[in-house]
């Protein structure tokens, strides 16, 4: 008990200097923008109060309902499409070597196409709905999460795989216990990419031919010349984008908690 | 148990690299043989064939009669590889148990198998751990319990403990006979350490140099109880390994004049000893020529 009164101000100011070195480098960028909208005002760049106005205004509001969870579903929906899809494909491809040879260059070749190139021909394909733009995403994200899945599932370890066989290991245990944990970094690698290419498609998505989504709003606002409003649209689509972050930041530590900790164990051996 | 006759392993590819030749042996239900033979001679080769991970070019194995086309069931194998044997997203307990789910064995007894095959390798702290929070040694005692759990009828080895430091591997080496006395599991074991096969083996299997035939089969005439300060000094011992040593040497002088590609590989590959050995060993060491 002797040591109490003095400890609490250990964690306190550790928690103050974390708390200091996370927020630190945002409040001086706004606070930037601060000055420099206030000391040089232009139409354009609206101070951050009035953004912070137009943002509360704006968005806690019926929007939510209508633009942005929508946007959200359009965009779970996709990604989740083009997850199963790509791991689907991915195990397969990666499994069987003839059928890599004969696949690769093909999608080597699709991979290269932009994404958002293919938003006027799903339009035309699919229409205008929702379909349209879930499909938008599916066709972006479904890439790089085959690619490396293919990529993951043709690296397992051959002993490993021996081992495997020797033990009986085969169907659907082999996929499960062997095969995608093997292949889990990388497809987990390839799942991160496509998360950003999925935010990507679904603004554009929805800027082409829409009635709704935050990336329709964002284009109505500044056809209307309503600046700050754009500029609040903005800031939404970079909150979404840094929680969508975070939140697959934590399942990732989760899905890959044996490969981090061995990484760790290595590095501290090396 | 184990029978294996006119085995050939030709691999393809330009112009085809004979492996194995014509390998004939058998083991008894219940034995330990050691198999030995110069670098390179495709002992590994030989074991994936008997394991049915590779499909001979003629003859072949098999187990307790049946003709072996696949991995046999009732076959454990324990490979020198111990960090990539193990899977490493699973903790120890996952990882030998495993096998037994896959066997369909009732989870209670399951749990029991587990218990005591970790416990006879002397690892029931480290249940909860994962393989790669443990050093080498004790990852090859992992490998040694997910095999004795599944209660193999057939035990293969390939190199078991080539990749341990020599302390380990006598310790090893010890933990393998005592299970094999208790369990009477049929082990083969392959090795290129003559010393091993010679202390661990009932019967030693000679191989020769590629494309390999059997070069001798010597049944190793020591006393069952082995240890290893008194069977290492013991004069019979110095006599089958000195034997055991020209056999190899012979077969590798057979060679000399047309060593491949395959045969250096192995060589450079060759795992690092790396504690001091006394004098004796020492000796033995610098005149067989392994390359370290």
């Amino acid at each position: 008990m002797s040591a109490a009164g003095t400890r609490p101000a250990g964690p306190l100011r550790r928690a103050a200097l974390r708390l200091l070195r996370v927020l630190g480098l945002p409040v001086l960028l706004v606070l930037g923008w601060w000055i420099y909208s206030v000391a040089e005002p232009t139409f354009y760049l609206p101070t951050p109060g009035r953004v912070a106005g137009a943002f509360t205004e704006v968005w806690f509001s019926a929007r939510i309902t209508e633009d942005v969870l929508p946007s959200v579903g359009r965009l779970l929906t996709g990604y989740a499409l083009a997850g199963l899809l790509g791991v689907g494909l991915g195990v397969a491809i990666g499994s069987s070597r003839a059928l890599r040879a004969a696949a690769e260059p093909v999608l080597e070749f699709f991979r290269a196409v932009p994404p958002p190139v293919l938003v006027p021909l799903i339009t035309l394909l699919a229409g205008l709905d929702t379909t349209m733009k879930v499909l938008v995403i599916v066709s972006g994200c479904v890439w790089p999460v085959l690619l490396n899945t293919v990529e993951g599932v043709r690296a397992v370890d051959e002993v490993l795989a021996d081992t495997g066989r020797c033990f009986g290991l085969r169907g659907p245990a082999r996929l499960r216990h062997l095969v995608l944990p093997a292949a889990s970094p990388q497809i987990m690698a390839g799942l991160r990419q496509a998360l950003s290419i999925g935010i990507i498609l679904m603004v554009i998505g929805e800027m082409f031919a829409s009635t709704s989504g935050i990336g329709h709003t964002v284009v109505l606002f500044q056809r209307g010349f309503a600046i700050p409003e754009m500029w609040s649209g903005i800031v939404v689509l970079g909150l979404l984008g840094f929680g969508f972050s975070l939140a697959f930041r934590a399942a990732e530590r989760r899905i890959l908690a044996w490969h981090l900790a061995r990484g760790e164990e290595r590095g501290r051996h090396a | 148990m184990l029978e294996i006759t006119g085995l050939g392993k030709t691999y393809e590819g330009r112009g085809g690299v004979e492996a194995l030749r014509k390998i004939d042996f058998r083991v008894d239900g219940g034995d330990l043989v050691c198999v030995v033979g110069p670098s390179g001679c495709g002992k590994t080769t030989l074991l994936k064939c008997v394991a049915g991970l590779l499909t001979p070019t003629a003859g072949e194995v098999r187990v307790a009669g049946r003709r072996v086309t696949g991995p046999p069931p009732g076959m454990a194998v324990v490979f020198q590889e111990y960090g990539r044997s193990l899977f490493p997203w699973m903790t120890v307990r996952k990882n030998v148990e495993l096998p037994l789910r896959e066997k369909k064995v009732p989870a209670p007894r399951r749990r029991e198998l587990v218990e005591e095959a970790l416990a006879a390798v002397g690892l029931a702290d480290a249940a909860a751990a994962h393989p790669w929070q443990l050093s080498g040694g004790m990852q090859q005692r992992v490998a040694i319990a997910r095999a004795i759990a599944y209660e193999p009828r057939v035990l293969l080895m390939d190199e078991p403990f080539a990749a341990v430091d020599a302390q380990t591997r006598a310790e090893l080496e010890d933990l393998l006979l005592t299970l094999w006395r208790r369990l009477g599991v049929t082990t083969l074991l392959v090795t290129h350490d003559i010393d091993e096969a010679v202390y661990l083996g009932r019967r030693v299997i000679v191989l020769s140099s590629a494309p390999t035939v059997v070069q001798e089969d010597l049944a190793v005439d020591l006393p069952a109880a082995r240890d290893q300060i008194t069977t290492r000094s013991a004069p019979r011992f110095a006599e089958l390994r000195a034997h055991v040593y020209a056999q190899i040497k012979q077969a590798k002088g057979r060679a000399a004049g047309d060593r491949t590609a395959g045969d250096r590989a192995a060589e450079e590959s060759a795992p690092p000893r790396q504690v001091p050995s006394p004098a004796p060993r020492d000796l033995k060491r610098k005149t067989d020529g392994r390359t370290r």
